[in-house]
């Protein structure tokens, strides 16, 4: 990560590499490979202030702007430490060479780009990627991305002045297919107990490394090293937590400027996360779905389609965590409503009801912030989350056993 | 004629619908497809021999009792009062639902609904946020098409190109009377007042369109005979309340307050196009190419070739405006996010402007009405 910054850096010093600004989820940094151009991500950047305590100042600086206290606060946190050249690491940022919006479910992404490319300069492509609103992308959905990535390889070369590389463009598709599969064997390990890895809390950690080096041989090693970690600890049945007590699905992205003491209040519990939803935003790939360097063009298109949590229409997500709760063996979801997210937190409450009273699921339902630390209230939290698992373990002592799979090998390939 | 005994206020605000029942019983059998705001291809549905109809939440007129805890915080007040209508079996009278891609609350809504009420069809447009690109009108010519088809099969007929192009002329007329009435209300905003005009418009959600043509086709032959004196009052365009609406009172009360209300972009799906769509050639492409290329700028409507801050300024400069009046709905978070580069060009072209937030359901104006009061004030002295 420490590398990538200073590639930006370099970027913002001479002009070269390339960069383009882009959303972590389903994203084609593939395509980027072909140019020699980096990703950046004002994501990642928002997500290390908080997790820094650095995000209040650039947020509060939006604010006077005229950005609303209800405005998603990543996009707050971005332009405020913009515009104030605050950066993560102190280093300097590009202006991108190309504001490039892959809109993939969440419409806060179009604002925030065209507020990125009206603040930086910087030229603005929209890459409009077709909501899931069947099952599976149509055909007219994958042409239409398909069209787009190739208009978008022409507008590069004219931006960059280089050609593209197909070849580079091919391997790197290869290289995203690997670490998605590593990454899919990593998440399946999770379905043993004691889970050797926290599928939300770690998840998070390796999620870094996955959005920077996906399309990268550096990925492939940092993932076949992770992976072979964790194997060893799943053999010694060594759980994240010393004594697995609990196994939840956690929906929605974490408190990021209260990381720690949110992690603290399920630690207490010996409560682990067996399989979470934000894990998914880069993609989901655990259901089997990867990249195919014979269709590099088609693949990434499927990939912005379909295979990455905020592109999925609500029903799905719903699909998805009750896939988690019976095939990884879970006592329960926890729902954390994040107030800047209304891509995951419009409806949650008929999530829960879902959940709750028509699955009958242990369901917790609990609210705060990913990068506003106003938003966080440590007392009513822990409250919540310790009356969930004392229920929980009264309830599994008594009758409750989880909804499982029958057939657990059916994902392992 | 219809068009002399309606009257609009009590159409848009009934929560029976009794213009679609009656269009139904009208026509036994025939279906009425509603749409969340702010678009949808009505003139397909029409094709269909459906009756579309344009739905903008409940007001104040429902008390919301099961979708705040689908719905929590944090939440726009439309996302939860069309929900609550769905869950107390006030859409009957319709029989399938139509959201698109505007906001992430609207999104998720349209799925909760199918999970809630599995009798409803509902769908999803996508409707194409890269007008730049050749590829998104054939993108849309798709999703269209997959709506004509689905529609069809809920008839158990087909639609015809010609039926298609029939509706579209119906439409054409309609949003023509309708930009004349808005261009005849900038020139005389003291003859044609908003509250007016805007009920007018609004009631064309719930009306069969030629019923509402007709209407807007007589308001706009006894225009030349209306009189009546101006009043010392500031030209104003309000932005920012394309999706759920502000109380009618809110209105008035700006009026009152000295406000000329010379253009804004209330219930903007009726007025979605700024010429007519072209009757040559395949209509359903023309629908759908009109969608990315004669279409009034939103902040719905994503279009990197003309910004929303500059397309805002042209309409003060065209409108002759002396101030714009960013009218936003609680918790809109598209409208959040443009008030800030509205804000910035406003400055920057030395505008006065006053923003104000509303709910759909409040009841209570009296901080609002001495805010706009101020600021007019301050306008009218100078
Ligand atoms: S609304 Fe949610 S998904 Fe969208 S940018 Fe903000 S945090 Fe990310
Ligand atoms: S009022 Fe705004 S936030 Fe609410 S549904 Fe409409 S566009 Fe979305």
């Amino acid at each position: 990560m420490v590398e990538w910054y200073d590639l930006l850096n370099e970027a913002a010093e001479t002009g070269n590499p390339p960069t383009v600004s882009m959303m972590i989820s389903g994203n084609c940094v593939e395509l980027l490979e072909g140019f020699d151009a980096v990703p950046m991500y004002p994501e990642v950047n928002a997500l290390q202030l908080a997790i820094r305590h650095q995000s209040l100042e650039p947020i509060l600086l939006a604010e006077e702007l005229g950005y609303a206290a209800d405005n998603c606060a990543y996009v707050k946190a971005d332009i405020g430490a913009y515009l104030k050249g605050i950066t993560p690491t102190g280093g300097k940022l590009p202006k991108p060479t190309l504001v490039l919006c892959n809109f993939v479910g969440c419409n806060t992404y179009l604002k925030w780009f065209e507020h990125v490319a009206e603040f930086t300069g910087a030229p603005l492509y929209t890459l409009d990627v077709p909501f899931m609103r069947a099952d599976e992308p149509s055909k007219a959905d994958i042409d239409y991305v398909v069209r787009q990535l190739h208009e978008l390889v022409k507008l590069l070369e004219k931006l960059t002045g280089r050609k593209f590389d197909y070849d580079r463009f091919k391997e790197a598709v290869r290289f995203s297919a690997r670490v998605e599969e590593l990454w899919s064997n990593i998440k399946h390990l999770a379905r043993t107990s004691p889970s050797p890895f926290d599928a939300y809390f770690d998840a998070i950690t390796l999620m870094g490394p996955l959005y920077v080096y996906r399309a990268k041989p550096e990925g492939v090693e940092f993932f076949e090293l992770a992976l072979q970690e964790l194997e060893e600890k799943a053999q010694r049945l060594e759980g994240a937590n010393d004594r697995e007590k609990f196994r939840v699905v956690i929906e929605g992205p974490p408190p990021y400027p209260h990381f720690r003491t949110f992690r603290d209040m399920f630690a207490k519990w010996k409560a682990c996360a067996v399989a979470s939803t934000y894990s998914t935003v880069g993609g989901l790939w655990e259901f089997g779905a990867r990249h195919d360097p014979e269709k590099p063009f088609e693949s990434v298109a499927m990939h912005m389609l379909a295979h990455n949590v905020t592109n999925r229409n609500y029903l799905q997500r719903y699909d998805q965590i009750k896939r988690y709760v019976e095939e990884w063996g879970a006592d329960g979801v926890i729902i954390h409503f994040v107030k800047s997210c209304r891509l995951f937190s419009a409806g949650q409450g008929d999530m829960r009801d879902y959940f709750a009273k028509v699955l009958g699921v242990p369901t917790l339902y609990i609210e705060s912030d990913l990068e506003d630390p106003r938003y966080f209230s440590e007392a009513q939290l822990r409250n919540r989350i310790d009356a969930y698992f004392e229920a929980l373990e009264h309830q599994k002592l008594t009758t409750y056993s989880p909804p499982r799979h029958e057939d657990t090998k059916r994902f392992y390939g | 004629m219809i068009a002399n005994t309606i009257n609009c206020e009590d159409i848009i605000y009934d929560l029976n619908f009794p213009t679609v029942r009656e269009w139904k019983d009208r026509h036994p059998g025939a279906k009425s497809i509603a749409y969340f705001p702010v678009y949808a291809p009505v003139e397909l549905i029409h094709a269909c021999g459906m009756l579309p109809v344009g739905l903008n939440g409940a007001g104040d007129r429902l008390d919301i009792q099961h979708a705040d805890a689908r719905f929590g915080s944090f939440i726009c007040s439309i996302v939860k009062t069309t929900l609550e209508m769905g869950l107390t079996n006030h859409l009957a009278p319709f029989d399938g639902m139509l959201f698109s891609s505007i906001c992430d609350s609207a999104r998720n809504l349209c799925f909760v609904m199918k999970r809630n009420l599995p009798d409803l069809y509902a769908d999803f447009l996508h409707l194409p946020h890269n007008p730049n690109s050749a590829a998104s009108t054939d993108f849309l010519v798709s999703e269209y098409r997959r709506l004509q088809e689905n529609l069809e099969q809920m008839n158990g007929t087909r639609m015809s190109d010609d039926a298609l192009s029939e509706s579209i002329k119906l439409y054409n007329e309609n949003r023509a009377l309708t930009r004349r009435l808005y261009d005849e209300r900038a020139r005389n905003p003291h003859l044609m007042r908003t509250s007016e005009l805007y009920t007018l418009v609004r009631a064309g959600n719930f009306l069969p369109v030629e019923e509402h043509t007709a209407l807007l086709q007589q308001i706009v032959d006894e225009l030349p005979s209306r009189t009546g004196k101006q009043r010392d009052s500031i030209r104003i365009v309000i932005e920012g309340s394309f999706c759920e609406q502000p109380p009618l009172d809110l209105i008035k009360i700006l009026e009152e307050a000295g406000c000329y209300i010379v253009d804004d972009d209330f219930v903007l799906g009726p007025r979605w196009f700024l010429e007519d769509v072209p009757l040559n050639g395949d209509p359903l492409r023309a629908l759908a190419d009109s969608y990315s290329n004669r279409a009034v700028y939103s902040s719905v409507r994503h279009d990197f070739r003309k910004p929303r801050h500059k397309a805002l300024i042209e309409k003060v400069r065209s409108r002759n405006a002396d101030a714009v009046i960013l009218l936003i709905a609680k918790f809109c978070e598209p409208a959040y996010f443009d008030y800030v580069l509205f804000k910035q060009e406003l400055e920057k072209e030395e505008i006065p402007h006053l923003l104000m937030e509303f709910e759909e359901k409040m009841f209570t104006f009296e901080r609002l009405r001495t805010e706009v009061e101020t600021f007019v004030e301050s306008l009218l002295f100078d």
